[in-house]
């Protein structure tokens, strides 16, 4: 499977995409750890559908943009990159952050779109649940709270980034802050106008998921009721690093059974 | 020379063993480690403290504004400004405090420090400040808008403070349609505005702007760093068309003064490393969110690893020259020279820090209004070609 880069220039920055594999597209929002900790899953979906994998703005290697303010800027520029690539029937495919925005984008245009799966997605707060806190805890308590499997946090803790990791790991994290920080990965409002995503919907969630409990999962259910649901077994939040397989099929069969 | 003496106003009764279990006292501590019977003898010592400084003839006092935290027991500067307003006469009130960015709105504190002004007669100096990282996460406030808002409020008090008619203020995080605030402040056209830093290439830039002039205050820092922002700000005044004078610089450092220094460092010792170790100590995750600082500024702590987090000894700061520490000889010596070498008028002691007792306090505040001051105030005195552009 070839992996091409894509770089274009659009509302005065430069996005960075990876594009992989032929077929239906599916569009790749990449969660809190950026596009290449995804590379597991989406180089398995390649085997299926045209994966695009941008790097949102301000992370990875993308600009960080003038205008990033709020959630709702990342949604008005993805569907400026779906008009720019002129992209239909798209899937859209969303982990923690991207899931949120994946959200954002489909409660305000659904026109060029054929799908939403949420992983383990933010953007919305069940009161009363605590979820986990990108910020307030040492780095490395916040990647252990995201396995199920302690091995495999120590294994990404074991390595020391390189200075050029380093600065994309400041980036990253100025930017979620930015459209995250308050209320802590949630939009408020979002929750009323769920209702408006006419489209099949699939909500994937990790068992174990320390981070987003399951009952964030259960209330995204209710909020979305003609949803399904998948949970991946004996996992936590970082399903696509825990269970890249099982995700990568879930993801593709859902979409081969609803959304075809 | 004017003499300043800041006050933290430590909650210096905690438990050791109990701090220990916290991996900081900012935050994280719990409340249960507060005893309000102790809090209230604490503040009623610490106003008395404060008001001393206005019968040993010091110049101003300095009170500052820190959240959840057992450093310092003052989240409302301006209420202690008010306490000691009508207990003084003379003497001048340093709030550096007011971290306009972490409050909802900048018009409330316009308000509350014009009136202090006016109940004052026009003793209140003004040290708007940011806040610290940690700050951010216990208020909830987005830290990567820290500096909009930081700027943007300022923008809008001195507008507020200075604007004789109604007017419209229209920025990016206020936006009010009808700015007219009563009282307006006593000062013309407004009281003093100083900016207490640690040390940043931002600050230095946003202080000495030709519209602004503000005094900067370099604080709780190494004597190389003070020298060089201090320099900084000389050198952006230059290219922003003005000449930057003493009286626009200060100098904020811990001091404890007695009979000699071995003394003096024998005394000092535990409190001083309390004050660093105890109460000061922040983990840097939660020190430096996300965009608290520059990019720029968090890649350069990132490689450089600078060591700002670690456990501190007396011999270490000394060594540094971040406190001034000894006999009022040594102590006047050494501040007349930094005066001198680094080119400010105005310096600001921290005589209390850490678990430092009363008797203690008092001790060093009085060796040092009686026998460093008189010493050190002729030093960088304005001369008709330098007039003070603060006092």
């Amino acid at each position: 499977m070839t992996t091409e880069n894509e770089r274009i220039e659009l509302r005065g920055l430069t996005l960075r995409i990876r594009r992989a594999g032929s077929g239906p597209t599916l569009l790749y929002l990449h969660g809190f750890d950026g596009a290449a900790a995804a590379v597991a899953v989406t180089s398995r979906l390649a085997q299926n559908f045209r994966v695009l994998v941008p790097d949102h703005p301000g992370m990875g290697q993308s600009d960080i943009p003038s205008w990033l303010d709020t959630i709702h800027d990342f949604a008005y520029f993805y569907l400026d990159v779906l008009d720019e690539l002129n992209l239909n029937d798209v899937h859209l495919v969303g982990l923690d952050l991207g899931g949120w925005i994946a959200l954002e984008i489909a409660i305000r245009s659904v026109e060029r779109l054929r799908s939403v799966t949420l992983i383990g997605s933010a953007g919305i707060h069940v009161n009363g649940v605590p979820k986990g806190d990108l910020f307030m805890r040492p780095p490395d308590v916040v990647l252990r709270s995201m396995f199920a499997d302690p091995a495999k946090a120590d294994a990404l803790l074991a390595h020391t980034p390189t200075r050029e990791e380093e600065d994309t790991l400041i980036k990253n994290r100025f930017t979620i802050a930015r459209v995250g920080w308050h209320p802590p990965l949630a939009d408020l409002h979002l929750a009323k106008w769920l209702h408006r995503i006419a489209l099949p919907v699939h909500i994937i969630w990790g068992d174990s998921d320390r981070f987003f409990p399951i009952a964030y999962a259960r209330e995204f259910e209710r909020l979305l009721p003609g949803a399904r649901s998948t949970t991946i077994p004996e996992c936590g939040h970082a399903v696509h690093i825990e269970k890249p397989e099982a995700l990568a099929a879930a993801v593709a069969a859902f979409i081969e059974e609803h959304a075809r | 020379m004017n003499f300043f003496y800041f006050h933290f106003m430590p909650y210096l009764h905690l438990d050791p063993k109990i701090r220990a279990e916290y991996d900081s006292c900012w935050m994280v501590l719990p409340n249960s480690a507060y005893d309000p019977k102790k809090g209230h003898e604490l503040y009623n010592r610490y106003l008395d403290e404060l008001e001393l400084g206005e019968e040993l003839g010091f110049d101003g006092l300095c009170l500052n504004e820190h959240h959840s935290t057992a450093y310092g027991m003052m989240p409302a500067p301006n209420l202690i400004c008010a306490a000691l307003a009508r207990r003084t006469k003379r003497i001048k009130i340093a709030i550096l405090g007011n971290a306009t960015a972490l409050r909802d709105h900048p018009l409330m504190v316009a308000e509350e420090l014009a009136m202090l002004d006016n109940i004052m007669g026009g003793r209140l100096i003004c040290g708007f400040v940011r806040g610290i990282g940690v700050e951010y996460l216990v208020w909830g406030v987005n830290p990567t808008f820290s500096h909009e808002r930081f700027h943007e409020s300022q923008e809008l008090i001195v507008r507020a403070w200075t604007a004789t008619e109604p007017f419209a203020f229209e920025g990016k995080h206020y936006h009010v349609p009808w700015v007219n605030i009563w009282p307006r402040p006593f000062q013309e056209p407004h009281p003093p505005i100083w900016t207490p830093t640690n040390g940043s290439t931002e600050t230095v830039e946003w202080a000495a702007r030709a519209d602004h002039r503000y005094r900067y205050l370099q604080n709780l820092s190494a004597a190389d760093a003070c020298k060089r922002y201090m320099a900084l700000y000389r050198d952006v005044a230059a290219r922003n068309g003005w000449e930057a004078t003493p009286a626009h610089l200060g100098w904020g450092c811990p001091v404890y003064v007695a009979e000699t220094d071995a003394i003096a460092m024998r005394e000092m010792k535990p409190h001083i490393e309390n004050f660093y170790n105890m109460f000061f100590r922040n983990p840097p995750h939660r020190f430096l969110p996300p965009g608290y600082m520059s990019l720029e500024s968090m890649r350069r702590l990132a490689v450089d690893k600078i060591p700002v987090f670690g456990p501190q000894t007396i011999d270490n700061l000394v060594k540094h020259g971040v406190v001034l520490c000894g006999s009022p000889e040594t102590v006047r010596e050494q501040l007349a020279h930094n005066a001198k070498d680094w080119g400010f008028d105005t310096h600001m002691g921290a005589f209390h820090f850490g678990t430092l007792p009363h008797e203690l306090t008092v001790k060093s505040l009085s060796l040092f209004a009686e026998h460093v001051i008189p010493y050190v105030r002729h030093v960088n005195q304005p001369s008709p070609a330098h007039p003070s552009a603060v006092h």
